[in-house]
């Protein structure tokens, strides 16, 4: 019998995740910052000093918050734009149920020190497995779904999803390639260089492939949605599309500069980085222009601010990136608070802004309602994060330019200028700065729980959204 | 061959798919159905003729 309703309730765990990872990321990124002005504040416990913490932050951030949204996202576009059910619903459950032990286990090892000291890539042996396998079951799920789909095109979004699965894939396994020693122990099969550019090319297609990728499928359905118009030039995301993945892939040497990685591999991240601009800005003009015709809409709709917001903080790291990779500039960047003023510009401004606009368009659908409990706490959320990113990157960038500058300053003689603690001293009231932004962007992530809370407590469960039964030809 | 007659080929070869890319995206056949494609978001709701009322 062929199904008449769409599965929610995969998406509604994924999208109830996401708003829970989120404020447990971001309340550990709150820790740090603050450890950062006070080193004890702590008291010293081994499970929740800096080293242990920051992996437990990046994991929790990128891959619980951001990736709980995109399963949810890329399970509910997917069957809403190819008119159909999941594919292998059990599949679908088990990348729930499996997705969300692979967090629980990430919060338990990376506090009590176990890493493989990848960066972005932590986690010991038994947990890459699971997440193979979970994935796995993910690419089956989705791409499944794409094959007995009743319509006839393939919905850009469902491009910038395949393209991620498909990629995280591929990176996730060839990053991870490990020698087992125990069950808590591995050792990567690489070493030196070699070590280094995979995992930069890793790291940065983490960024290029999760971060950016998969949160443009969402924005190019939630962007139209919300507007009420489809997207400015379909033509021009596809031209998006092909030519952002083929430039991505290249682009990691940018973390290796002046390192001992071949100049010419450099050379090449940094070119390659610096083309990224064009299909980068070509998507946020696209996104931007969907509102052509509907800019009042802006004026009385968080959720179209927190869209159109994530697209200009989306240019502006892109613009920002490309940059930093020059090599000229990048030896005044590098190693500097620059990099993380940078990083979460992307990761606040963009990944995290689309996602919360997405998720305050999906969950009072997902539950039986028109909106939101309450329009006016989406709108303080919108100003209380879009403040707080501005705090954010603001000192970082001034923090940054100030440590690269007195790191470099030298005396006639050729000695350095200023000593590490010193140019330490300099950074305390950035750190401050900082601390405070982050602050305000969580306690905003707190006003959105609430609002979820209440949503979904005047809701109801919503596990019958019936799939249109005239197929448009 | 040197590196730079590789570095040469590869760029050549890079420039021709993209405007192949571009060619196609924006090629006359294909206008109906990349616009078909961008309506798709909207088609599965026939209550919302004008997509979703906020």
């Amino acid at each position: 019998m062929e199904a008449t309703t769409y599965n929610y309730k995969v998406v509604r765990q994924f999208a109830i995740m996401t708003v829970v990872w989120g404020i447990v990321g971001m309340l550990v990124g709150v820790i740090l910052a603050a450890q950062l002005i006070w080193p004890d504040i702590t008291f010293g416990i081994e499970w929740l000093s800096y080293g242990r913490l920051r992996p437990l932050h990046t994991n929790a951030v990128i891959f619980a918050f951001g990736g709980s949204a995109l399963f949810a996202v890329s399970y509910y576009i997917v069957q809403r734009t190819c008119q159909v059910r999941l594919w292998a619903e059990k599949l679908a459950a088990f990348t729930f149920w499996g997705w969300t032990t692979v967090i629980v286990l990430a919060a338990i090892t990376l506090p009590l020190g176990y890493t493989s000291t990848k960066e972005y890539a932590e986690l010991e042996w038994p947990i890459d497995i699971l997440i193979t396998l979970v994935w796995v079951a993910y690419a089956l799920v989705f791409f499944g779904t794409i094959v007995k789909r009743k319509t006839k095109h393939i919905y850009v979004s469902n491009w910038f999803f395949g393209a991620y699965i498909l990629t995280i894939a591929l990176l996730h396994i060839v990053n991870n390639l490990e020698i087992p020693v125990t069950l808590t122990k591995s050792y990567s099969l690489y070493s030196g260089v070699q070590d280094a550019m995979v995992q930069w090319w890793y790291g940065h297609n983490a960024v290029g492939f999760f971060l950016t990728t998969a949160f443009l499928g969402m924005m190019y359905y939630f962007v139209p949605k919300q507007a009420g118009r489809p997207i400015y030039s379909y033509r021009l995301s596809v031209v998006h599309f092909w030519s952002l993945n083929f430039i991505y892939m290249w682009a990691g040497p940018h973390h290796l500069q002046y390192t001992a990685l071949p100049d010419w591999a450099q050379s090449l991240g940094m070119v390659f980085s610096l083309m990224l601009l064009a299909p980068s800005w070509g998507g946020m003009m696209n996104g931007i222009m969907t509102l052509s015709g509907a800019w009042h809409k802006l004026r009385t709709d968080p959720i179209l601010k927190f869209l159109v917001t994530a697209l200009s903080f989306y240019g502006m790291s892109t613009f920002e990136g490309p940059m930093m990779s020059i090599k000229t500039v990048n030896a005044l960047s590098h190693y500097t608070e620059w990099t993380i003023g940078h990083v979460h510009s992307g990761a606040l401004g963009w990944v995290a802004m689309i996602t919360i606009g997405s998720m305050y368009y999906l969950i009072p659908r997902l539950f039986g309602r028109e909106q939101m409990y309450s329009t006016r706490l989406i709108e303080w959320h919108f100003w209380w994060s879009t403040i707080g990113v501005v705090l954010y990157i603001a000192s970082m960038w001034i923090a940054g330019v100030a440590q690269g500058l007195m790191w470099r300053a030298a005396n006639a003689d050729g000695t350095l200028t200023y000593s590490f603690a010193q140019v330490l001293n300099t950074m305390y009231p950035f750190y401050g700065i900082r601390l405070a932004g982050g602050a305000l962007f969580f306690s905003g992530m707190l006003l959105m729980a609430y609002n979820v809370w209440k949503t979904v407590r005047m809701g109801r469960v919503v596990n019958d959204a019936p799939i249109p039964q005239a197929v448009h030809a | 061959m040197d590196s730079g007659t590789v570095s040469g080929i590869v760029t050549v070869v890079f420039i021709v798919v993209f405007i192949g890319i571009v060619g196609w995206a924006y090629s006359k056949g294909n206008k109906q159905r990349f616009e078909d494609a961008g309506k798709l978001p909207f088609d599965d709701d026939p209550s919302a003729q004008q997509g979703d009322k906020q």
